[in-house]
């Protein structure tokens, strides 16, 4: 394989219903290099949560991965046993969940749950593994973190316990965190310091991010690469900046138009006419082109691949024959 | 009942609303036995603190700030849901607390509001052209049934939904679809003016992009007037003529929209701004933000921004900054007031 951290090679979700099967994932490849971040932007039900949990193998049955390969380092981890699977997470990946409040244990302090999930995965003991929680609290940002650690997760603000999650996916020293809407149940003007903290943990400690969000924003402000999903499918990957700057699939270019802007007045925001198909009506074709503005003929008949441009990647029929 | 333009009034500048010195409290005490045993007092949670604004005929304005600012508090009170403790809202010129019986009855129809999530506001047993409708029974705005049908097939037109969706449920429609069903609800009782408590706060970028279409579109149609409230700086750039900023419970700064973002005054809402994301990577110049809302329990003493301020001074934490007129907009800040901070193309008075 290549230096990729995370290797993820047509991977395919499947629910089977009654007599058919939806497939919720479709062929979806990426990689994610050491240290980098890599945003997983979309409407609702574009897929991008599933893929944080069939990495991590966190599927709800009876969703399951019906094919592809998921490679964490030269480990091929989507048909690990459960017992094995197990102690991958929280050790080599960890995840980071969107609501503070629900994924932090109301009835332990937050020490006693920084502790356990330290001694879990290090061999550490108590007093050595406090020392440790102190110092990952203080890490984060938590002021007071000595005093603060006996505390109870409803002692803390919205923020101070996204902190704390943060600081209890670090515990393990991962290679790859899963953050899933880190920063969607709190205020802008927390939610900018959530990402500077994750940002800040991740460039020290070298550890690799999957940002799942759908604000534009967060991944304009977090991310070094974005993956951009429709309908189970990525419609286009690429550097972050190539994709803010110059949106080249149809999808891309109106979602980024559809954001109002700050520094210019629009009369009238872009609008994507009609809204992301159900996963059991999936169009024939290039799932978009209902919605497209730029359809070509073979939109609705072939459904195109991830096309190498000079820009990213992007599966539009509009880009074929780009040089790469 | 057709929905035909309405007409113009004679003077479109005339506040339609206006909010004076309106406080609300809630008490958050403990049971009255615990306080005897444990000897404590009363507690209040002072939610909204002596706001004043007015919205103009067919005008947006906006209200910002983060979670318990009191944003929500203040829709309730302008619709009536919950009473203030002090201050009044006057409507049209009528005071809305002493209006009773028929009065207050068209003052009520004519103010309607659309709530943040289209899930919960929505009845999941009743059919979307029952929801739609009944408004239109309630305040007696039609007066035969194949009216109110022909009034929701209408209303479903113009919100861009078919008419045969009225024989459908909630649950078959999208988030988008549901807000559309809210606003076709709230147009249904004929209103001058609506209350918008974060209508797009809980749907996706390219849908909230549609829904904040339409609210214009109809804003233009209707001649409507709007009180948006959202916690999203680019969102109420985009809607609003006019924007109050709110910090625990206080107005801090109020002003025209294009003036508030080009020369903002107050320093929180200074820190707003540079809060919000810059998802164009334009390479805008950015303070990082610190520090959180505190709980209004306990608000801090003086201007209760002052803990989070670096202009803060000893003035700022004991005594509570007043209200102050600047050429087109109000602000409340000690260190605005004395000039120790700059404030582009502000002249102090």
């Amino acid at each position: 394989m290549t230096d990729a951290l995370l290797s993820v090679r047509d991977l395919v979700v499947e629910f089977p219903k009654r007599k058919t099967r939806l497939t919720a994932l479709d062929q979806v490849s990426f990689d994610i290099r050491p240290g980098e971040i890599l945003g997983m932007v979309g409407e609702s039900g574009a897929g991008k949560s599933l893929t944080g949990a069939a990495i991590i193998g966190l599927l709800e049955p009876p969703g399951h991965i019906a094919s592809g390969e998921i490679w964490l380092g030269d480990q091929r981890i989507d048909q690990l046993p459960y017992e094995q699977l197990r102690r991958l997470r929280g050790k080599r990946i960890a995840m980071i969940f969107q609501d503070p409040l629900t994924s932090l244990n109301p009835i332990l302090t937050i020490a006693d749950q920084l502790v356990e999930t330290i001694q879990t995965h290090l061999p550490l003991n108590d007093k050595a593994a406090r020392a440790r929680a102190i110092q990952l609290l203080d890490e984060v940002g938590i002021p007071a973190a000595e005093k603060r650690i006996d505390d109870y997760p409803h002692q803390f603000s919205g923020g101070m316990r996204q902190r704390v999650v943060i600081a209890l996916a670090l515990a393990g020293e991962p290679e790859l965190i899963i953050a899933d809407e880190p920063t969607t149940a709190l205020d802008v003007s927390v939610q900018a310091q959530i990402i500077d903290v994750l940002k800040r943990m991740c460039h020290e400690h070298g550890t690799a991010v999957m940002l799942v969000t759908h604000d534009m924003g967060v991944i304009a402000e977090a991310c070094d690469r974005v993956a951009v999903m429709y309908a189970g499918r990525i419609a286009e990957i690429g550097d972050v900046r190539q994709i803010v700057k110059h949106p080249q699939h149809p999808y891309t270019q109106g979602l980024m138009g559809s954001i109002p802007s700050i520094t210019q007045q629009v009369d009238r925001l872009v609008q994507i006419p009609g809204s992301m198909p159900r996963l059991d009506a999936i169009p024939s074709g290039c799932a978009f082109n209902p919605r497209c503005n730029q359809r070509l003929p073979r939109c609705t008949q072939d459904r195109p691949d991830l096309i190498t441009t000079d820009q990213g990647h992007v599966a539009c029929w509009l880009y074929e024959g780009a040089t790469p | 009942m057709s929905l035909s333009v309405r007409q113009e009034y004679p003077d479109m500048k005339q506040p339609l609303l206006q909010v004076q010195n309106l406080s609300c409290h809630f008490d958050v005490s403990k049971p009255w036995l615990n306080r005897v045993i444990e000897s404590e007092p009363q507690r209040f949670l002072t939610a909204v603190d002596q706001v004043s604004f007015s919205v103009n005929q067919g005008e947006t304005f906006a209200l910002v700030g983060e979670s318990g600012s009191g944003k929500s508090t203040i829709a309730k009170l302008i619709v009536d849901l919950i009473h203030p403790s002090s201050g009044e809202i006057r409507f049209d010129g009528k005071i809305l607390r002493e209006t009773r019986g028929e009065a207050f009855k068209t003052l009520r129809r004519r103010i309607q509001m659309i709530f943040q999530d289209p899930f919960a506001s929505l009845n999941p047993r009743w059919r979307v052209g029952d929801i739609i409708a009944e408004p239109i029974h309630a305040f007696g705005l039609a007066t035969s049934q194949a009216q109110v049908t022909r009034t929701v097939e209408e209303l479903l037109d113009k919100v861009g939904l078919a008419g045969r969706d009225r024989h459908k449920y909630p649950h078959e429609f999208s988030g988008g679809q549901r807000q559309r069903i809210a606003i076709a609800r709230a147009l249904s009782a004929q209103p001058d003016f609506l209350v918008c408590d974060e209508p797009t706060s809980a749907l996706d970028v390219s849908v909230q992009a549609q829904i904040l279409n339409l609210m214009r579109d109809l804003q233009d149609e209707f001649g409507l007037t709007y009180l948006f409230i959202s916690h999203d700086l680019s969102v109420v750039k985009h809607m609003a003529d006019r924007i109050g900023v709110l910090y625990l419970g206080s107005m801090v700064e109020d002003a025209p929209s294009e003036q508030l973002f080009s020369q903002p005054a107050h320093p929180y809402t200074r820190m707003l701004l540079d809060a919000i994301p810059d998802h164009e990577m334009s390479g805008r110049r950015r303070k990082p933000v610190t520090g959180e809302i505190p709980s209004p329990i306990n608000p801090p003493s003086g201007c209760t921004f002052h803990p989070r301020c670096e202009y803060a001074d000893t003035l700022c934490k004991e005594q509570r900054p007043a209200v102050v007129t600047h050429n087109d907009s109000q602000v409340a800040c000690w260190a605005v007031e004395q000039a120790r901070i700059p404030v582009k193309g502000l002249q102090s008075v």
